[in-house]
This record gives C-alpha cells, structure tokens and sequence, in this order.
C-alpha cells in the first residue's frame, strides 16, 4: 500500500493556496525590506481639522498588509487541515498533517479552555494575564503549553509505544501503514520509523515527557540553591561572598561538556559521588523552607514550630527518596541514571543563577525600604526572603523561562552524547543522536525531534520575553 | 591596572589549579584506575592483580601526590623490579638510562604523558588537533561577529521598531537553536541527497555534485573548501550570534538615547552618520566583553559540532578522550579547555577597561 500523502483529500484544495500564501509572505517582505532601505515609511496618521483621522497608505503598508494576511491564511489552512483530519474518517482523507491535528484533539480541547479562562480574566491575573497583551508573549506561551499538554496527554497522543518494534516498519517513510495491524492498532507510522522499527511520532510524543520530567523540576532546585546562597553573600559580602563567587566562577569555567563526561558515566557512578552530589544538593530546598518559615514567623513560635515541623518530615521524606533511595515508606525513588542526570543538570546551572540573584540583591539592598526594615529592627534573613526576594521575582521568574528552555538544551546535549539515559529512552537528544547516523539517506527519524526541541525552547524565549516586556511596562 | 592584573591572574592560576585537581581527582577515582588497569592488562584480572598492577604503575601513591607529580612539583616515581633489577619510573622512557632521566616530569616541565588511546605522546596529539578546531573558531568568528554586530545594531539603532523586533525575533530563534538540532536541520535541508534542496538542484543541474553541501568535514582537515566546511561554521556560528546581537542590540539602544545622540539629532545631522559616528563606537564597548565570553560557549558547541560533522579537532579529542577515560589526554584538554575559559575572562576584562575611557581615566 502507497504511504498516506501529508495533506490527504483537503490537499488539492489547500496545498495551491498555501503555497500561494507563502510566496506572498517572502514576496511582501522583501518588498518591504527593499522600501524600508530605499527610504519609503510607513503611512503615518494624520488629524484632518474636522477632527477625523485618515491614514495614507504608502507602498509599505501595503507590503505589510500582505505579510499579515499571507499569514493569516497560511494559519487558517493549517487549522482546516487539522479539523479535516478530526471529521474526516479514513487515514488516506485526513492526511498526515490531518492524522497529527486528530491524535493532538485533547492538547488542543484544553489549550482552547486555557486560552479561553485566561483571555476572559487577564485582567485579574497579574503578570500572567498580561501577557496576554503581547503578541510575542502568548505565541511562547502556546508552544509551550502545547508540549506540556503532550507531554500530559503523551498515553493518549501517541499511537504506538515509545519502544515497540516492528522490524519491517524500519526506516519507512512517514505515512507508511502497518504490515499486519492487529485488532485496534493504529494503521500507519504517522511520522516514519526509526533504524530499529520504532514509530518516530509515538517516541516524539512520549520524548516531551521525558523532557518535562526533568527540565522543570532541575530548573527549580538550581533556582533553590542558586537564591539560598546568593542572598546571603550579596547581603552580607564579605568573606562568604568570596569563597561563594570564587566556588561559582570555578563551576562555570568549566567547560559543560567535560562536566558532563566526568559525572555522567558508569565508572564514576559506581564511585558514589553522583549520590554524595545529589546528598548535598537537595538539602538545599529544606534548608530554603525552614529559614523561610522561620524568618516570616519567628514572633509566633507555635505555628513557626508547625511549619517547620510539616517542612523537615515532608522535605526529609523527600530527601532520604529521592538522594539516598532510602525511603522508609517506599514510595519515592529516583532511578539511578535519572538522579545523575538531574543532579549534574542542578550542578551545571546554580551558579548562574547564584550570580545573577547576587547581583539582584546588590542592587536591592541599597534601597530604602531595606534601611527602613534594618530600623525597625527586622533580622537578615526576613529582610533577605520577604524583603528583598518578592522585589527580584520579576528578573527571576524571566530567568527561570530561559533557564528552563536552556536545562532542555543541555539535557538533550547529554542525550546526544548518549551520557546518563537509557539508549531505548525516547527523549529528544538521544532520538536525535540515533537519527543523525542515516542523516542523508533517511531524515525522517531525527528531523521531528530536532523540530520539537527547537519549537519548545524557542517557545520558552519568546514567554520569558514577552514577560520581561509586560513586567517592564509597569 | 598592572595590579588589576596581577591580581587576576593569581586567581585565574588558583582557579585552574582547583579545576585540574578536580578533573584529576575525578578520572583518577578507583573505579576508573580498575578500568584502565583492565583495558592496559588484561581485562580478567583480578582485584588483587589489579592493584598490584596499579601499584607497578605508579598509580598506588595517594591522590595528591600523584597530582603533585602530574604537576611536576614532586618528583616523578620510580620502582625497582625485584626479579630483573630493572629501574623503572614515571619520568623514565623505555629505554633510557635511569641514572640520567630528570626528577621532575610534569606539566610545568612541559611533559604532558601519554596518550593511551592515541599510543603516542600527548603534546604531539593536541597540538595538531588544536590547530584544527583552531582553523574552526576562527572561520566561525569570521562569519559570526561581524554578523551579529550588524543584526545587532540594524535592530537596535530604532529601538521598537518593525526592524528591531523582525531581528529580534530572529535572534531569539537563534539562541533557542542547539547546534545539534541547527546541524541536522541544515544538514537534511543542505546536504542530503533525498531530502531538501540538493535533488531539486541537482535535477535542474545547477549544481555539479550530488549535494549543495558536504554533510561531513573530514575531507575538511586537509583541504578547507566552501563545499565540505560551510555547514560546520554556519551550524557554529548561528546558535553564538543570536545572542551577541542581543547584547549589541541592547547596547546600541541604550547609546541612541543618550543626551549627546538627541543634541546631535537636533544640530540635524543626518541618521546615518549619528549612528555611524556617533553611537557605533560606544555601542560597541559592551559587545567587545560578550565576544569574549562568549568563546567558552563556542566551546562546548565545537565538541557538539566536531561529533557531528566527524571533523576531529580538539571537541572530538576530548569526547575520545574522556569516553575511553585517556586520564593524560583528558588532563592536557581540560587544561586547554581552562585556559581558553580564564584567558578570555581576563581579555574581556582588560578590554573592558581599555574601550571605555569612564573607567581608564578615573
């Protein structure tokens, strides 16, 4: 049987206007490109003196107008063709783009139910609801909800296990259907097969799981170390903010991915010191949490007693799972090689983001209200966590944006370099590193991975800075 | 400044001092010393034969006398063979006479060991192949900077621009583009002979060859051509500039909204030389630091890239080296690799001192 062909029945019908949209789209901007450098501006408003208002469109605009609309329409093809693929019955109808649009309906029923709820109410949400404002801001924040609802969604999305093989499945092009299919399997490789037989789209899917297992959560434990330490040695400098700075600078003169082949292999995982690593890393959170509550509810010994109390049992149950594998209940636990990877992921960013709250609270700490809270008589560490911290979030909350899309880097470096994960694992470096061997005879197997690494992290730049414009702004 | 400096580079030779120490202490862990015992031995030897065979080595002293002798501040080992008489030693050839080899024999007497993966010395090693990715960083700075620089002040001489945040954006895409992902996009796109371009091109035979570009560079380590070397430095060059022309666009927006820019704005001199006379140069301060820091960065991408592309400079050199756990050849990269990371610290620096007259007069 002939593979499915990418656009199905719709095909015909939209592939000419597609196309059409996209050679008006490269036409309009080099026109406009061209006008702007002969020195042609933009039609700008004028008010006549009946108190109207009238444009005069120059080429420009015109140039402009095309662009958008090109645009608009090359979307609206792009959504005909996803809805094609949800109404339409057959696979050879629908279309691989089609076939892709129907397997994501419950990413894109909840992504329209996100976007509905926070449109509707942004004006409550603080910062989150601005950025709704900023065009830039909701397209980051579309591409990354969408691979955190696949990510979510990955049982339902995917059509095929990450690691089933079916061998004659190997190498095939995308669209390719099944051999025999058994009784309620999916008919075809949406996306190819990989060099063993496994279906691209399905390891594609289940990859932003792995993905967002980790990347998130390393990000927010470099964020616990890098604050914990980097309040302290901007606040008080001194000696501690030497040794800090120097055993920070130290980190980051390293070069990451000789870090990476120190810490990540079997012989120095045998060593223990992976563990040792994770031992004292992950204290960090606890220590955050108990000086936290601390501070805020030193005058109130009962409820600070009860905080701290709930913080060391939840933290140290935590802790003794997820560094030592020792959990007395035998609920948490980490595998072994994911620990590793998450610990030298922690590792490799703390010290950026040490320096970066350091120099925050340089900054802050010279401000009045901080002089205000020293009189009354406030300790450092209410001044350093409910003074001084809510006034840095806004650097810090854009910081951990990029910090996230950049942990997805480095976790996807290590995957390419095969280091710390499984071979069969799907996530999105390894895929890519096991596609890269038939590169130029069969592309299919790493170029979907490739793509989907890019778009999340690019959609993680544009959040954080349509986040910075908004926060800015006010 | 002559202080300045020399108080940096006593921090910067403390600083690799405890960088080597720890890439030592790290490959020279147990587990790792076993490893080589059994891939230089025998690989079914025993736990006992394995020590001894460490301790014939040399690899029995305590870890930071090993250092110290890596180093060459302690006096290399050596060890009597009890059946043959025969003198043996860290700082003694096969062959030489033990009487006359030198006590010391370290990095600091410019003995960088042994390779055992290469068989050969490691100086003759990573000379050849620094010179290679030498040859790299150079083209990818060629291409990037001046790049990145124009993007940069393009978008940030009309800050809010439709031209500011088209570059932008750009820009941002280029950042959020791993070498990896950027390599084999070009690649399928460039240098396949099934997908992207190249079929399209060959069939109206506009271009010789099978493919528009070569998808490896190892023809690229004798004889450097357009053809087999442009993805490599374009791959490189992408993910750096993006974030260069970030900072320079920052850079120049600030500098466009100096009073000096406005006086001169009013005077009524002409766009065009307020930002080629008047802004660039200030412009350019900050970028000059970036730059430089930036070369640490490129780094990492040259071991992604070399990997991909099969070009075997000193990326490729460190991943043979550290996944067959070569200590010496892995010692001499990281070196190399601390050096270039702390080097460049201290230009930026330096030039940061130099390029803005605030700092050098006052």
């Amino acid at each position: 049987m002939d593979p499915i062909t990418w656009t199905g029945s719709l095909g015909p019908l939209l592939n000419p206007l597609m196309l059409a949209a996209i050679a008006v789209f490269v036409l309009g901007f080099f026109a406009q490109l061209l006008l702007n450098f002969a020195g042609v501006q933009p039609g700008e408003v004028q008010i006549n003196p009946d108190h109207t208002l009238s444009v005069a469109r120059s080429p420009n605009d015109y140039a402009l107008m095309a662009m958008k609309y090109s645009v608009l329409l090359f979307l609206a093809c792009v959504a005909v063709f996803i809805v094609g693929g949800i109404v339409q019955p057959s696979l050879e109808q629908k279309g691989i783009i089609g076939a892709m649009g129907q397997r994501f309906l419950p990413v894109w029923i909840a992504m329209i139910l996100i976007f509905a709820v926070s449109v509707t109410f942004k004006r409550r949400l603080g910062l989150y609801g601005k950025l709704f404002d900023s065009p830039i801001g909701m397209v980051g924040f579309f591409l990354v909800m969408f691979w955190m609802l696949t990510a979510i969604f990955a049982g339902l999305v995917a059509t095929h296990g990450a690691i089933d093989v079916v061998s004659q499945m190997r190498n095939e092009v995308p669209g390719s259907f099944m051999p025999d299919p058994d009784e309620g399997e999916y008919l075809a490789y949406l996306l190819g097969g990989d060099n063993l037989g496994r279906d691209v789209f399905s390891r594609m899917v289940f990859g932003a799981r792995e993905v967002l297992k980790i990347a998130p959560a390393a990000t927010l434990f470099a964020f616990m170390v890098g604050i914990t330490l980097g309040l302290p040695a901007g606040y008080f400098g001194g000696k501690l903010d030497t040794v800090l700075t120097f055993i920070a600078n130290l980190v980051l003169a390293f070069p990451v991915i000789l870090l990476f082949y120190l810490l990540v292999t079997p012989e120095i995982v045998a060593s223990g010191i992976p563990t040792y690593m994770a031992a004292v890393l992950f204290l960090f959170p606890i220590i955050f949490f108990v000086i936290l509550f601390n501070s805020r509810f030193f005058t109130q010994p009962f409820t600070r007693n009860i905080y701290i109390f709930l913080t060391v049992l939840i933290g140290g149950w935590l802790y003794l799972g997820l560094a030592w594998n020792s959990d007395p209940l035998g609920i948490i636990s980490m595998p072994g090689n994911i620990l590793i990877v998450f610990v030298s992921v922690v590792f490799v960013n703390s010290p950026t983001v040490f320096r970066i709250v350091r120099g925050i609270v340089l900054d802050i700490k010279t401000r009045d209200y901080v002089a205000a809270g020293q009189t009354r008589g406030e300790g450092p560490w209410y001044i350093m966590l409910w003074e001084i911290l809510p006034n840095a979030r806004g650097p810090l909350i854009v910081d951990f944006c990029l910090r996230i899309g950049y942990t997805t880097i480095l976790l996807g470096t290590l995957g390419f370099f095969g280091l710390g994960v499984s071979p069969e694992s799907p996530d999105w470096g390894s895929t890519i590193n096991e596609g890269r061997r038939l590169l130029t005879i069969y592309p299919h197997p790493a170029l979907p991975p490739a793509i989907a690494l890019m778009t999340m992290v690019l959609g993680l730049n544009l959040l954080a800075d349509g986040l910075r414009e908004e926060s800015l702004r006010d | 400044m002559g202080l300045f400096i020399l108080k940096r580079i006593g921090v910067m030779l403390l600083t690799a001092l405890c960088l080597t120490f720890v890439v030592f202490f790290l490959t020279n862990l147990y587990p790792n010393l076993e490893k080589l015992a059994k891939t230089q031995g025998n690989a079914r030897m025993t736990d006992a034969e394995v020590s001894s065979w460490l301790d014939n080595n040399g690899y029995g002293a305590p870890m930071l006398v090993r250092y110290g002798e890596w180093l060459g501040v302690v006096p290399g080992w050596t060890r009597t063979d009890e059946e043959t008489g025969e003198i043996r030693g860290r700082c003694i050839d096969f062959g030489d006479d033990p009487a006359e080899a030198p006590r010391f024999c370290g990095m600091l007497q410019g003995d960088l060991g042994y390779s055992t993966v290469s068989d050969d010395e490691v100086s003759n090693v990573v000379g050849g192949r620094l010179l290679l990715t030498g040859k790299l960083m150079g083209w990818v700075l060629i291409v990037m900077i001046p790049a990145a620089l124009v993007v940069g002040v393009l978008a940030g001489m009309r800050e809010g621009s439709r031209l500011d945040r088209t570059l932008s954006t750009a820009s941002i895409a280029t950042t959020a583009t791993p070498e990896y992902v950027s390599g084999v996009i070009f690649i399928v796109l460039l240098a396949s002979s099934t997908a992207g371009l190249s079929p399209w091109l060959t069939e109206n035979g506009w271009i010789e060859g099978r493919t528009l570009f070569l998808g490896s560079a190892r023809s690229a380590m004798e004889d450097i051509t357009f053809w087999n070397f442009t993805l490599p430095v374009m791959t490189l060059a992408l993910y750096g500039m993006g974030y260069i022309a970030r900072m320079t666009r920052a850079s120049m927006a600030e500098v466009m909204t100096a009073q000096y820019i406005r006086t001169a704005r009013l005077k009524g001199v002409k766009f065009r030389t307020i930002v080629l006379k008047h802004a660039l140069r200030n412009a350019l301060i900050a970028p000059f630091t970036v730059i430089m820091l930036q070369i640490p960065w490129l780094l990492t991408g040259v071991v992604i890239v070399e990997t991909l592309f099969n070009y075997n400079g000193f990326g490729w050199t460190l991943v043979q080296a550290a996944s067959n756990n070569d200590i010496e050849l892995l010692m001499s990269v990281s070196i190399v690799a601390v050096i270039v990371v702390l080097a460049t610290q201290l230009i930026s620096d330096i030039g940061y001192v130099y390029l803005n007259p605030r700092i050098r007069i006052s």
